[in-house]
C-alpha cells in the first residue's frame, strides 16, 4: 500500500477544478432547491451549456476568454428561461422530470453527429485555452507546496475557480438575507400565502432559476477550463452527484454546497485510491479493480439514501429550516 | 393524493408501537443485505461470440447473408496495441470489448464463410473508429449485392410497426410507474432500474443453464421480488416515519444509482445478449417482421389485457383505484392500504421486468445503464397520458414509441430520442394533465 500516493491524490481534491465546479453547481442548486424549493434535476444541462458556450465561442467564433465566459453564462441563463416558462407553473415533480429531460436533450444535441463541426460530437472539444492562458498573470513556474503543486496555468485556473466560488457564495449569502430572499423562502414554505400577499410567484421563481442556472453554468466552465469538453461528462449521473454533494453539506445553507462538494470529492478520491490498493495487496481479492471503481458509485447511491433519511438537513443545515416542503 | 403526506397517520392503519431503532431499521438493513448479497453471486459471462467483455468499450455487429444470420464466421480486431478474435454465435452476432478508444482494424475471415457466400471486394477489412461513445456497430450484410431501397411508404410502415412494438413494451413499464404515482404520489426514479433488473435476471438465470422458457419468467419474477423488497425495505418504513414526498423521491434517485452500479459491478460494462429466440421473419405487406417482434407484441398485449382485467374487475384492482382516488377514504372504508401498496410495488416490478426483457430483445442486447436510457421515455409516456392514469400511460407509451421510431426518418438517427422528450415538454405547456389526466392533479 502506497499511502503517500493515496494521501496526495486525496489531498489534491481539496482544491481541484472539479471540486470547484461541483461547488458552483451545488450553489446554484442550493438557491433552486434549498431556498426556493424548485426541484431542478437538470443541473448537468446548465453546466453543459456553460461549458459548450465557452468552448464553442472560443473555437468557432474566436472570442477572447472573457467574452466566451459571458456567452456560456448567458447561455445558461437563456436555458433557465426556456425551461422555466413551461414548467414553473406546475407542481414540483413535473419540474424535476422536465429539467432532467431538457438536460438530456441538451446532451444529445451536443453528442449528435449532425453538429460535429461545431460540437465535436462524442469526442467533444479541446484546445480552446489559448486566450485563457495568454491572459495568465502568473509567470511560468511552480506554485504551491506538498500535494498542492501547480503549474502557472493550473494555478490560474484554480485561482479563477476559487474566486468564482467565493463571489457566488457571497452573492447567494447577500441574496438570501435580503427581502428578496425572504420572499423566496416564503415561496418554499407556502406558495399560496406568498401569492396572497400580491407577489408574482412565477417571476420570483424565474429569477431564482436564472441566477442559480448562471452559477451552474459558471461551474460547467470551471469544469472544462483545464482540459477538454466532452458530452459524456454531462449525463444525469452528474446531476445526481451534485445533488448528493448539496444534500451532504446542507441544502438550505450558503456554505453547505462548498463543504459538500469538497467532502464528496475528497471521499471519492480517497475511496477511489484505497480500494484498488487493497485489491492489489490481496485484501479484497474477490473483486477486480474495475469492480472497485464501480463500488465507489454504489456507495454514493447508498450514501444519498442514508443522508436523506437520517439527516435531510445536511451537515450544516438547521432542522427547523427543513427544505422538504409538503408538496 | 399522497400516502406519504399523511405518513403513518392514515386512518385505519395502526400506528407502530415504539421499537428500538435497530428493529425499526430492520427493513432497510434487509434491503441493503439483499442488494449486497447479489454482489457476490457473479456468474461468468463468456461465449465465443464475445471477447474482451471485461472492457466497457465494445465493437459489435451481426453477420448476415441474404438477411439470414450466419454462425461461425471468424472476425478479428486489431489496433491500439490490442488484438482479439471472435466467432459469430447462432444469431450471427458478435461483440468485442476493447480497452480504450481509438482506431481499430476489423477483418472478416473469408475462409470461414459458408459455401456460396462471398463478400464484396474491400468490404472484408474495415476501419473502426471508436470515439467516446464507447460503442461501435459494424454489420456485414452479404449476398448477391443487390440493394433494395424501400419506398417512403414502406419505410413508414416498417417504422410504425417497430414503434408499436417499442410502445407496447414501454407501456408495460409506464403503467407500473403510473400505478405507483397514482397510489403514492411518488415519481419513482428507480423505475428504470426495475426494467434493467428483469433483463439482467433473465440473463443470469439463462447463464445458469436454464432453458429460455424458464429463465425469462424467472427474470420477471426477479422484478417482482425487487418491487417487494423495495417496498418492504424502504418505502413502507419511510411511510411509517412520515417522510415528505420530495424526500422519498430523492431516495429513489439514490436507489437508482445504487442498483445501477450494482448491476454494472456484476455484469460489467459490456452489452450482453439474452439467449436467442427465433430469427425467422414473416412477410407482411411491403415489409417483413421478425417472429421475435410478433411474439413480443403479442405477449405485451396479453399481459396488458390481463392487467386491465385485474385493475377493473378484481377486488385488489378496485382497491388500488380507490386508493388512487382518495387514500384516506379508502382506508376508512376498510381497505388494507398497506397490503394494496405492497401489491402495487410487486405488480409494477414485474411489469417493468417484463418490459426490460422484451426491450433487451428489441434493442438488441442489455446493458447495465439501459434503465437510465428508458426512464425518461417511461416518464414521457406517463406525462403524455396523464400521470396516475394506467390506461393513459399505455396510450402515451404507444405515441412515444411510434414517434421515436418514425422520427428517425426525418431526424438524424442519434437525435431520434430528442423528438419524444421535446413532445413531452410541449405537452406540459398546453395540456399539463396529459391526455387522460384530471385537471386537479397538478397545481
Amino acid at each position: 500500500m502506497d499511502w503517500s500516493t493515496i494521501l496526495t491524490l486525496t489531498a489534491q481534491q481539496f482544491f481541484s477544478p472539479v471540486t470547484m465546479a461541483f461547488a458552483l453547481g451545488a450553489l446554484g442548486l442550493a438557491l433552486h432547491f434549498g431556498f426556493v424549493g424548485l426541484l431542478n434535476f437538470g443541473i448537468a444541462g446548465f453546466m453543459a451549456i456553460g461549458a459548450y458556450g465557452y468552448a464553442i465561442s472560443s473555437l468557432t467564433f474566436g472570442f477572447p476568454w472573457w467574452a466566451a465566459l459571458l456567452v456560456g453564462v448567458l447561455g445558461s441563463a437563456l436555458f433557465a428561461v426556456l425551461i422555466g416558462i413551461p414548467t414553473l407553473r406546475l407542481r414540483g415533480d413535473y419540474l424535476a422530470i422536465v429539467t432532467i429531460a431538457a438536460a438530456e436533450v441538451v446532451r444529445l444535441l451536443f453528442t449528435s453527429v449532425a453538429f460535429i463541426d461545431v460540437t465535436g460530437s462524442a469526442d467533444g472539444l479541446t484546445d480552446y485555452q489559448g486566450s485563457w492562458r495568454e491572459s495568465n498573470p502568473f509567470p511560468p513556474g511552480t506554485y504551491g507546496f506538498g500535494p498542492w503543486e501547480y503549474t502557472a496555468n493550473q494555478f490560474w485556473t484554480l485561482t479563477f475557480g476559487i474566486v468564482a466560488v467565493t463571489l457566488c457564495s457571497l452573492l447567494l449569502w447577500r441574496l438570501v438575507k435580503s427581502p428578496w430572499g425572504r420572499v423566496m423562502k416564503g415561496i418554499r414554505e407556502d406558495e399560496d400565502a406568498v401569492r396572497a400577499l400580491g407577489k408574482n410567484v412565477f417571476a420570483y421563481k424565474m429569477q431564482a432559476l436564472i441566477i442559480g442556472g448562471v452559477f451552474a453554468g459558471l461551474g460547467g466552465i470551471v469544469y472544462v477550463l483545464p482540459s477538454a469538453t466532452n458530452p459524456n461528462v454531462f449525463v444525469p449521473s452528474l446531476t445526481f452527484f451534485v445533488w448528493t454533494a448539496l444534500l451532504l453539506g446542507g441544502a438550505a445553507t450558503v456554505f453547505g454546497p462548498l463543504l459538500g462538494a469538497v467532502i464528496f470529492w475528497v471521499l471519492q478520491a480517497f475511496v477511489g485510491s484505497v480500494l484498488p490498493a487493497l485489491v492489489q495487496v490481496g485484501v479484497l481479492d474477490f473483486m477486480t479493480t474495475i469492480q472497485v471503481a464501480t463500488l465507489r458509485f454504489i456507495l454514493v447511491g447508498i450514501g444519498l439514501i442514508l443522508i436523506i433519511v437520517f439527516r435531510p438537513q445536511g451537515i450544516l443545515g438547521n432542522k427547523k429550516e427543513l427544505t422538504f416542503v409538503k408538496q | 393524493m399522497s400516502i406519504y403526506q399523511t405518513g403513518g397517520n392514515v386512518v385505519g392503519v395502526k400506528k407502530p408501537a415504539p421499537r428500538s431503532i435497530v428493529v425499526r431499521q430492520f427493513g432497510l438493513i434487509a434491503l441493503l443485505a439483499v442488494i449486497f448479497g447479489t454482489l457476490f453471486a457473479i456468474p461468468a459471462f463468456a461465449n465465443d461470440a464475445e471477447a474482451g467483455s471485461e472492457f466497457s468499450n465494445t465493437v459489435s455487429g451481426i453477420v448476415r447473408a441474404d438477411g439470414e444470420p450466419i454462425e461461425g464466421v471468424k472476425l478479428s480486431l486489431e489496433g491500439m496495441g490490442y488484438a482479439a478474435e471472435v466467432v459469430t454465435g447462432p444469431n450471427g452476432r458478435w461483440s468485442i470489448g476493447v480497452p480504450q478508444e481509438g482506431s481499430y482494424t476489423l477483418k472478416l475471415d473469408q475462409s470461414t464463410l459458408p459455401d456460396g457466400v462471398t463478400i464484396a471486394e474491400g468490404d472484408a477489412t474495415r476501419t473502426i473508429v471508436l470515439n467516446s461513445s464507447a460503442r461501435a456497430v459494424s454489420n456485414f450484410s452479404l449476398g448477391d449485392g443487390v440493394r433494395e431501397t424501400a419506398s417512403v411508404g414502406d419505410q413508414l410502415f416498417t417504422r410504425i410497426l417497430s414503434g408499436l412494438n417499442f410502445g407496447l413494451l414501454l407501456g408495460l413499464a409506464a403503467i407500473g410507474l403510473s400505478l405507483v404515482f397514482g397510489t403514492m404520489g411518488l415519481s419513482n426514479f428507480a423505475h428504470g432500474e426495475m426494467v434493467t433488473v428483469g433483463a439482467v435476471g433473465a440473463l443470469i438465470f439463462s447463464s445458469l443453464g436454464l432453458p429460455v422458457y424458464i429463465a425469462l419468467p424467472l427474470g420477471v419474477l426477479a422484478g417482482g421480488v425487487l418491487g417487494w423488497s423495495m417496498d418492504a425495505g424502504l418505502f413502507r418504513p419511510m411511510r411509517r416515519r412520515g417522510l415528505g414526498i420530495v424526500q422519498v423521491m430523492i431516495v429513489t434517485i439514490g436507489l437508482s444509482l445504487a442498483i445501477r452500479y450494482i448491476i454494472q459491478f456484476n455484469i460489467g460494462g459490456a452489452t450482453q445478449m439474452l439467449p436467442p429466440l427465433s430469427t425467422a421473419r414473416i412477410t407482411i405487406g411491403p415489409t417483413s417482421i421478425g417472429v421475435n417482434d410478433l411474439l413480443s407484441m403479442g405477449l405485451s398485449l396479453v399481459v396488458l389485457v390481463i392487467f386491465a382485467w385485474w385493475l377493473m374487475k378484481t377486488r385488489t384492482g378496485k382497491a388500488t383505484r380507490a386508493i388512487s382516488d382518495n387514500s384516506s377514504l379508502a382506508a376508512a372504508s376498510g381497505i388494507d392500504v398497506e397490503r394494496v401498496l405492497r401489491i402495487v410495488w410487486v405488480v409494477a416490478g414485474m411489469l417493468a421486468a417484463l418490459s426490460g426483457i422484451l426491450w433487451a430483445y428489441f434493442r438488441p442486447g442489455l446493458r447495465w445503464d439501459m434503465g437510465t436510457q428508458i426512464l425518461l421515455f417511461i416518464f414521457a409516456a406517463g406525462i403524455l397520458g396523464g400521470l396516475g392514469t394506467a390506461f393513459g400511460a399505455l396510450i402515451g407509451a404507444i405515441i412515444v414509441g411510434v414517434l421515436v421510431e418514425t422520427s428517425a426518418m426525418v431526424l438524424p438517427a442519434d437525435l431520434k430520442y430528442v423528438g419524444a422528450l421535446g413532445l413531452m415538454i410541449i405537452v406540459l405547456l398546453f395540456r399539463p394533465q396529459g391526455i387522460l389526466g384530471r385537471r386537479e392533479r397538478i397545481g
